[in-house]
């Protein structure tokens, strides 16, 4: 499991891209940031991978699989993170190399939204609790429990990599498009495996 | 850290920055082959109780009952303990040392210079990966001093056995869950490390290294990380499934009914079927992460001693991609006698037994560069003949273990003891020692001692045979493993034998002592190396040695042609031409 990886290190201001780190062929310039980055999205696809496999394996065959209904504040959960989402791809078409003033209160958005679908997943938690359903409840639960707080810690780690490039941004000149571009790819990420995991959990669970 | 990063040219200050926290893939290199260093040795003499235990049962070991009062009381290995000491041996040997030298280690610090880079892609991520590793390595061995000692349920943790705590034995308990959330810390490094291999490899090359131009031992630890990127991407999770049976009360791998030390474990429904499937998942392809970097080594490193270009780069290539996938089809042959639909076996076998085919096209092209050559016996040299050598001996054996019919009848013998020692351990070793004694001079800026090198050579090579060739004997006589005693009387008669390998497994590792005092003084005494002793091609051979802080002086070398280019008119007579190298002017 890895957490986002955080952009690198920028080309030195004082030298243009092309001067500092020749490239191997015609190509475009290289991004190491979303190279890693896309790295990281196979690798976490993988763990996820393999823990679907698992309930499948485990779900099928084994009398103690107990269903259960979803806390139904998990599709609200969905729509904060779509909306989080929007207003990222939003704030990133208004940063210009030359500026990122006009999109930091977008970003700022973000942020508050990926934290407010963080407080909702442990809310969710919280929900399932007063049904009675812990981890060691059913193995239906276990695999909730596990599914929702992998995402979750991941989604952690992509707000630490948008605070990271957030204050970069207020920082450094040229703006780090690479590092923006990287943690935005990852967020994005985030919504998708989030929507994957609900429609199993909605399948399976 | 960000001044760091903005100003990459710049020489980090202080002895912190510059020996412990380096963001210096060449510093980190070298820490990682400096804990590989210190967790062999730990092996190594974990093997050594083992071996002594299994050819005199009832003798005292002076001091162990320090270590261990109750697995080792007045000095006698209990079963249990010796079970223990086999899970750390084991665990060990292939975590800390098969995957942390040949890939982390080498291929930190010669992988950005072989591409032509300054550095890793991620400088801080990467020394983060061992920072991490050496946190997985202290908390395995504080296994050792808690109160029963560590795990016993092998490098393997089967569950149910893995699982349900400390019903299941001593070092069941504490033990064991500390090996889980070791493990689980060793797959996000290696998950990290992985991560800037791949990002180096595709977005670092210097001019004119194009991905044809590659050196092969840059290929292989490309390949490698891409596999651990799978592999401990699965690893992982197992490992937090793991941790939740045993502590949080869940049941994904512990059945119902269970009854463990006449006591029902409070578990129901569970699969220990599922376990083995992640971890060989895992597993298999974990070989391939330990043998692999040897490969590149062994490809790399003949030629530059044959003088002769690798007979069919491309098919080499080729070969290790096409094994790197196969390796993942592969993983159900570990489990053949696990229980599971026995349909599924042949499913399996007949992908293992397509994947020797690539790995016996990689041994003919060793096989063949070397043929006709007017090789230099160099000590790397002899250690990489010495590596198709025992990767043949251990192959061999692999072929009858992929049919489900003979490894029914020989899975849980010796055979098998034998079997993966040679082909994985072995074999890795052999190019771990390749690496060292061919880059020693790249990395300290020194050469190795050759009469020692050959020593050690000889002694080892004759030593392994010695130790591990018997064990497919005892294999096909039917001598079981992981017991730590032969009572029984069909065993008996074997002993004899056990004790002959003992003794050349004290012997052997003795001999390494040889490789050490070497290490260790030519790292002072040595005389010096200059920047290309071996007549090489490669990028990290056109540097100084050992390299300056950014490798190249800030002058990246504009790649011409690929590694391949021996036994050719090169500049001033010379027999090869350097990667680098502009275009000699025409012969008249």
């Amino acid at each position: 499991m890895t957490t986002v990886a955080s952009p690198p290190r920028s080309p030195p201001p004082h030298l243009p891209p092309s001067a500092h780190r020749p490239t191997a062929t015609g190509g475009p310039e290289p991004k190491p940031a979303e190279t890693g980055v896309w790295v990281a999205i196979a690798t976490i696809s993988m763990s996820f991978a393999a823990l679907t496999s698992a309930m499948v394996v485990r779900a099928s065959g084994a009398p103690d699989w107990q269903h259960f209904r979803l806390p139904p504040i998990l599709y609200v959960n969905t729509l904060v993170l779509i909306a989080s989402s929007l207003t990222l791809a939003s704030a990133r078409r208004r940063i210009t190399p030359a500026s990122a003033l006009d999109g930091l209160p977008r970003l700022y958005v973000t942020l508050g939204l990926g934290l407010l679908f963080v407080t909702g997943q442990v809310l969710a938690w919280r929900q399932l609790a007063t049904q009675g359903l812990f981890l060691a409840t059913s193995p239906s639960s276990a695999f909730f429990y596990v599914f929702t707080a992998l995402h979750g810690l991941h989604v952690l780690g992509g707000l630490a990599g948008l605070l990271y490039v957030l204050r970069r941004l207020r920082r450094v000149v040229p703006v780090p498009m690479t590092a923006l571009g990287a943690a935005t790819l990852y967020w994005h990420f985030m919504d998708v495996l989030w929507l994957y995991l609900l429609v199993i959990l909605i399948i399976r669970v | 850290m960000h001044e760091a990063a903005v100003h990459p040219h710049a020489p980090p200050q202080g002895f912190l920055r510059t020996h412990v926290f380096s963001v210096d893939h060449k510093v980190i290199g070298k820490q990682y082959l400096d804990l590989a260093l210190v967790a062999v040795c730990t092996g190594m003499v974990l093997s050594w109780l083992m071996r002594l235990h299994l050819a005199w049962p009832t003798a005292a070991i002076p001091g162990l009952d320090k270590l261990s009062p109750n697995g080792a009381a007045g000095g006698v290995i209990t079963p249990e303990y010796y079970l223990s000491l086999m899970t750390m041996h084991g665990t060990i040997m292939v975590f800390f040392v098969l995957t942390t030298a040949p890939f982390a280690g080498f291929g930190n610090y010669f992988l950005p210079l072989q591409v032509g880079a300054e550095d890793m892609a991620f400088p801080r991520i990467n020394m983060t990966s061992f920072w991490v590793t050496l946190v997985a390595f202290l908390v395995l061995i504080s296994s050792f001093f808690v109160a029963d000692g560590p795990a016993l349920s092998g490098w393997t943790a089967y569950a149910p056995l893995s699982a349900v705590g400390k019903d299941a034995g001593p070092g069941q308990g504490l033990g064991q869950t500390l090996w889980a959330i070791s493990i689980a810390i060793f797959c996000v490094a290696q998950l990290l490390g992985a991560l800037n291999f791949i990002a180096t490899t595709l977005d670092l090359r210097t001019k004119g290294m194009s991905l044809a131009r590659m050196p092969f031992s840059t290929w292989a630890w490309f390949i490698t990380a891409v596999i651990g990127l799978i592999a401990f991407a699965v690893l992982m999770p197992a490992c937090i499934l793991l941790i939740l049976d045993r502590v949080a009360g869940t049941s994904f791998f512990i059945p119902s009914g269970l009854v463990i030390s006449d006591r029902l474990q409070p578990h129901s429904g569970g699969s220990p079927l599922l376990w083995q499937h992640l971890f060989w998942f895992f597993g298999h392809p974990e070989v391939y992460i330990a043998i692999l970097p040897g490969f590149g080594i062994i490809s790399h490193i003949l030629p530059v001693f044959a003088r002769k270009p690798l007979l069919g780069p491309r098919a080499m290539i080729g070969c290790l991609i096409a094994i790197a996938f196969l390796s993942y089809t592969v993983w159900g042959h570990h489990m053949f006698l696990s229980g599971m639909n026995p349909f599924s076996a042949t499913l399996f076998s007949v992908p293992t037994l397509i994947i020797t085919i690539p790995a016996t096209i990689v041994t003919l092209l060793w096989i063949g560069t070397i043929y006709g050559a007017k090789l230099r016996f160099t000590t790397p040299a002899l250690f990489c003949l010495g590596f198709v050598s025992v990767f043949v001996s251990g192959g061999i054996s692999g072929f009858f273990l992929a049919q489900p019919s003979i490894d029914t009848y020989l899975h849980g013998t010796y055979f098998v003891v034998g079997h993966f020692h040679f082909v994985m351990g072995v074999a890795a070793m052999f190019g771990i020692f390749a690496g060292t004694y061919f880059w020693f001079p790249k990395m300290f800026g020194r050469m190795m001692n050759e009469t020692l090198g050959k020593w050690h050579f000889w002694l080892t090579f004759i030593g392994v045979y010695c130790v591990f060739m018997p064990m497919h004997y005892l294999g096909l006589a039917g001598n079981v493993r992981r017991y730590s005693a032969f009572t029984d009387d069909y065993l008996k008669p074997l002993i004899p034998l056990h004790r002959f390998i003992t003794i050349a497994a004290l012997f052997t590792g003795a001999a390494q002592l040889i490789f050490l005092f070497n290490l260790i003084r030519s790292r002072f005494r040595g005389p010096k190396a200059p920047d290309n002793p071996w007549e090489a091609t490669t990028l990290e051979w056109a540097t100084t040695s050992p390299p300056p802080f950014d490798n190249f002086g800030g002058k990246p070398p504009v790649v011409q042609r690929g590694p391949n280019e021996y036994g050719v008119a090169g500049a001033g007579g010379a027999d090869y031409l350097m990667q680098a190298a502009p275009e000699p002017a025409p012969a008249r």
